[in-house]
């Protein structure tokens, strides 16, 4: 199961291609690109296992390529730098 | 302390204390066209670190409301900048009125260029040319971004000219005032120069930014446009107190990348860099 912060602990900032997101519990801001923010909004509204991340993307946002290893490896950046916990 | 100034410069009221004269001295006659403040923000000490010391080999601590603990300490015949320096310390420790970015600005009416980067990147030297050309000179070390409306706020201290600037800074504008040229600092060869009377006159107009500039001085005459992403973060990293300004300065910051154009610019001369900002600013 991945948990994300809830939709008020975020300050998101959208800049050209990249988003800033102020991490508000710890004060730090982060620069990312997609898919994100598209992860920490659906982990926004609950904690999910990997497959139900990724079914929730691929009905959110309609991928034609759903591709398990590589959500995992963003997933784990998030883990990596305290936006997400596993 | 036995020798103390106050003075005003922008929004920010400095009291200087100093155990010697000198630098004081030094201070009162370069920043006399400056207004004294109501309330001192800041108290800048420049202390012997010893009673002797005073008068065997001086040597000056830098002092203050803020201290660094491994600051070096100066000799007495750079007072002026240690004095400088002391101040630099305090705002970029201690000020949280506004967002502080380590860079230089030059306005045209209520209109500014930002001009940001590394020591040595040319930004000092390239805000006294345009000051020269007769832009107001908001400040060439610290750009105060106001938390709300995004203004630049003037910040107009000493021009701090380092080594070959001195030279080419000295023969644009002779007409201009300066310090003495203090030889065999950590940082080489420092000249200060006074900001012209426009930049004195104007310190409490701010201006809104409508370009940030990179400059990089010894390359051949180019632009480039930055995406805001990679603007931003190097803005937090030339700022002194994003951190400490918590989501108040992540919403200025995030605001002024989104709002304003970046770009990469390079120059291999100061003649160049001017007319390379005058286009940038025709062509906004």
């Amino acid at each position: 199961m991945f948990r994300g912060p809830p939709a008020d602990a975020l300050i998101a900032a959208p800049l050209g291609e990249l988003v800033a997101l102020y991490h508000r519990p710890s004060g730090q801001t982060h620069v990312v690109a997609p898919p994100a923010p598209e992860i920490l909004a659906a982990l926004a509204e609950g904690p999910l296992t990997l497959d139900a991340l990724l079914a929730r993307l691929a009905r959110d946002y309609d991928l034609a390529d759903p591709d398990r290893e590589a959500l995992a490896a963003r997933v784990a950046e998030l883990v990596a730098v305290g936006m997400v916990e596993a | 302390m036995k020798h103390s100034l106050r003075l005003r410069v922008g929004p920010v009221g400095f009291r200087i204390g100093s155990d010697w004269h000198g630098p004081i001295d030094a201070l009162a006659d370069l920043y006399r066209d400056y207004p004294q403040p109501e309330v001192s923000d800041f108290t800048v000490r420049l202390e012997a670190p010893a009673p002797w010391r005073r008068v065997v080999r001086p040597t000056i601590v830098l002092g203050g409301d803020y201290m660094v603990p491994d600051a070096a300490p100066l000799p007495l015949r750079h007072g002026l900048l240690a004095a400088e320096m002391a101040m630099n310390l305090q705002v970029a420790l201690g000020h949280r009125r506004h967002l502080l970015l380590h860079a230089a600005a030059v306005a045209r009416d209520d209109r500014c260029m930002i001009l940001t980067g590394e020591s040595g990147a040319g930004k000092s030297t390239l805000a006294a040319m345009l000051m020269a050309e007769g832009w107001r000179l908001l400040g060439d070390e610290f750009v105060l971004v106001d938390l709300v409306s995004g203004a630049a706020h003037p910040f107009p201290r000493l021009v701090s000219l380092k080594n070959e600037s001195v030279t080419a800074v000295t023969a644009r504008l002779p007409a201009a005032r300066f310090g003495p040229v203090l030889e065999g600092t950590p940082k080489g060869t420092i000249r200060h120069l006074v900001p012209d009377a426009r930049a004195i006159a104007g310190m409490d107009v701010p201006a809104m930014p409508v370009a940030i500039l990179f400059p990089r001085f010894g390359a051949a005459r180019d632009v480039r446009p930055m995406e805001a992403g990679e603007a931003f973060v190097r803005l937090t990293q030339a700022s002194t107190n994003y951190t400490a300004l918590g989501e108040t300065g992540f919403r200025a910051l995030t605001g002024l990348v989104g709002r304003v154009p970046a770009m990469a610019i390079d120059y291999p001369d100061g003649a160049t860099g001017v007319a390379l900002v005058e286009d940038l600013w025709r062509a906004r």
